[in-house]
């Protein structure tokens, strides 16, 4: 049989020229929402109406509010505030790797001790940890190195002067926010194909450097998102260590409402400086999430690409 | 064996491989003498890939011996018993042996040419420079000088998987163990693969190809053998042992494939 070519089908494509497409405009009319139009209508008034008693209570002392956002004393809790987090994070995440590798590894005496770790501080409240880690002097009253089970000590220190309110309250943060981590890492690693760990053996590379070389990097894709929360998250956590006069932010505005009785006032402020912080660290977290989504690699490919013109102009 | 040659590049007697209650390979002899290609080829899940995985020691085996060049795989031999190789002699052992994948498993976080660089970079602390340099010298050897900056996702599943040859030949390998490495591709993008390969065979390059190209065995093998529940049930010069297969069951799997 013969197969005709499509042009030459008798009677298609005799007339004039092919014509424009026509144009088919959509300008469809919205159908009424009533609902929507109230609904807004309601929030807006009660916005307003929050607004309004926010603004003419007398008992909120704005003045007061103002002039405590730059006092000397808050900074510093501020201060305090954001190194307890950039801190007890960095510490909570090498932890956190740490035990998801022991997680992941053939033995089974590090799987028992990185489950343990986990088990134990995601069990207990962290409020009762940071308590436990600021009264450790009364169980442990120094601490050495030396011969373990009661040997002789090479160094001695006492609790009392190793524990601060700032050491125990990074300690109690970062050892609890590792426990949390473990679980953030182990997901990111178990969510690379286990063909880049065969291909990177296959190359005789050694299980550390499987690892470090290309389990990590691409694990990062899965764990960053999660450490962004953690890290908002942690910024008003440290409040907790208000209990144990941490002297950041909350700690500080509690201070000084003792003195002055602007209990609000002072909360207020605390709250405001706490609100600029994580609003920060949301923008940031955005940013660096929209990098790592954008497929990483080919947009580290087309920003080297489109360089390179430039990068090779002297020759 | 027939030629004078001294020891074979591989050497595999009684090789046993278990998955739980499953026994995979059920003895295999086989002698892959120096610069020869040897293709295997069986049904699916008859043990092609855990026998090539063997043979690096990527599995371990329940018995028998491999040696690759002379070395006993995984084992050291001591007065009369055989004392596992710690982790870092495994690591040596390995390197020699080049693997190429199915899938490829190119590092997708890492450019064409960084990729090639990985293995002496990190395993063989070779200088970026000289990486670099051998890098580039390898691309060029695969086609794919003009795609050195490239990362993984960008490239066809061919030109990947050139990348990933050259990767396995920067490692200076004298062994290549292939796993089906173009039962992924597109047809078309099959031949261009098989060249890089047919080309490396004519270097001398000792090689182990687990494939369905019958045509490339035929053509460039110099020992075809026919894996079946976990023995060797057919081997010989391909073009005879593909010209009149003597085994029904080879002759059932050469219907289904050709
Ligand atoms: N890690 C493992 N654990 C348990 N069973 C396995 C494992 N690897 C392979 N097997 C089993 O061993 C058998 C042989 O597998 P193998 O991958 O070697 O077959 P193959 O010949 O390469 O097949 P294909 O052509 O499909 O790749 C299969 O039944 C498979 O299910
Ligand atoms: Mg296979």
């Amino acid at each position: 049989m013969e197969v005709t070519p499509a042009g030459g089908a008798p009677g298609s494509q005799e007339g004039p020229a092919v014509e424009p497409p026509v144009e088919l405009p959509i300008d469809a009319v919205r159908p009424p929402r009533p609902g929507r139009l109230i609904g807004a209508a309601v929030a807006l008034l009660f916005l307003a109406w929050l607004a309004y008693t926010v603004i003419v209570n007398e008992n909120l002392h704005w003045d007061v509010i103002v002039s405590f956002l730059g006092d000397g004393r808050i900074l510093g809790g501020l201060w305090v505030t954001i190194q307890l987090t950039v801190l007890s994070m960095v510490i909570g995440l090498v932890l956190g790797v740490l035990a998801a590798v022991m997680q992941l590894s053939d033995s089974p005496v590090f799987r028992g001790t990185s489950a343990l770790y986990t088990w134990f501080f995601r069990g207990t409240p962290l409020l009762v940890q940071l308590i436990f880690w600021f009264n450790i002097g009364l169980v442990f009253p120094s601490f050495g190195i030396g011969v373990p089970f009661g040997g002789p000590k090479l160094v001695e220190w006492q609790a009392n002067e190793l524990i601060t309110p700032f050491t125990a309250a990074l300690l109690g943060l970062a050892i609890n926010e590792g426990a949390y981590m473990a679980e953030i890492v182990r997901a990111g690693i178990r969510s690379v194909d286990p063909g880049q760990r065969e291909a990177a053996e296959a190359l005789g590379m050694s299980h550390r450097q499987v690892l470090r070389r290309v389990v990590l990097p691409q694990a990062m894709r899965v764990i960053i998102p999660p450490t962004g929360n953690q890290f908002i998250s942690m910024l008003k956590t440290t409040s907790m260590v208000s209990v144990i006069a941490g002297a950041e932010l909350l700690t500080v505005a509690q201070r000084i409402y003792l003195g002055n009785f602007e209990v609000i006032a002072m909360l207020i402020v605390a709250s405001i400086w706490y609100i600029v912080l994580t609003t920060i660290a949301s923008v940031g977290q955005h940013f660096i999430e929209k990098r790592f989504e954008r497929g990483h690699a080919a947009l580290g490919a087309r920003v080297r690409r489109n360089l390179r013109p430039f990068a090779k102009e002297p020759a | 064996m027939t030629a004078g040659q001294a020891e074979p590049m591989v050497k595999i007697r009684s090789l046993r491989k278990r998955f739980g209650a499953v026994e995979v390979l059920k003895g295999i002899d086989l002698d892959v003498p120096h610069g020869q290609v040897v293709c295997v080829v069986g049904p699916s899940g008859s043990g092609k890939s855990t026998l090539l995985r063997c043979v690096n020691r990527m599995e371990t085996i329940d018995s028998g011996r491999i040696w690759v060049d002379g070395d006993l795989m995984g084992y050291a031999e001591r007065g009369d018993r055989l004392h596992l190789l710690p982790p870092a002699d495994l690591c040596r052992q390995r390197r020699p042996i080049g693997m190429v994948f199915q899938r490829f498993h190119l590092f997708p976080h890492r450019t064409a040419i960084e990729n090639v660089m990985e293995g002496p970079i990190t395993v063989l602390r070779t200088s970026r420079a000289e990486a670099r340099r051998q890098a580039e010298e390898l691309l060029e050897r695969v086609g794919l000088a003009d795609r050195a900056d490239h990362y993984p996702a960008q490239l066809s599943g061919g030109q990947q998987q050139r990348v990933a040859i050259a990767r396995s030949l920067a490692m200076r390998p004298k062994l290549m163990l292939f796993d089906e490495p173009t039962s992924a591709l597109d047809p078309e993008l099959v031949q261009e693969v098989l060249a890089v390969m047919r080309d490396l065979a004519a270097t001398g390059m000792t090689m182990m190809v687990v494939t369905h190209e019958m045509g490339f065995a035929r053509e460039v093998g110099d020992q075809l053998v026919f894996v079946d529940g976990g023995v060797i049930v057919e081997r010989g010069n391909p073009r005879e042992v593909l010209a009149n297969p003597r085994n029904d069951r080879f002759r059932a799997f050469l219907g289904q494939v050709l």
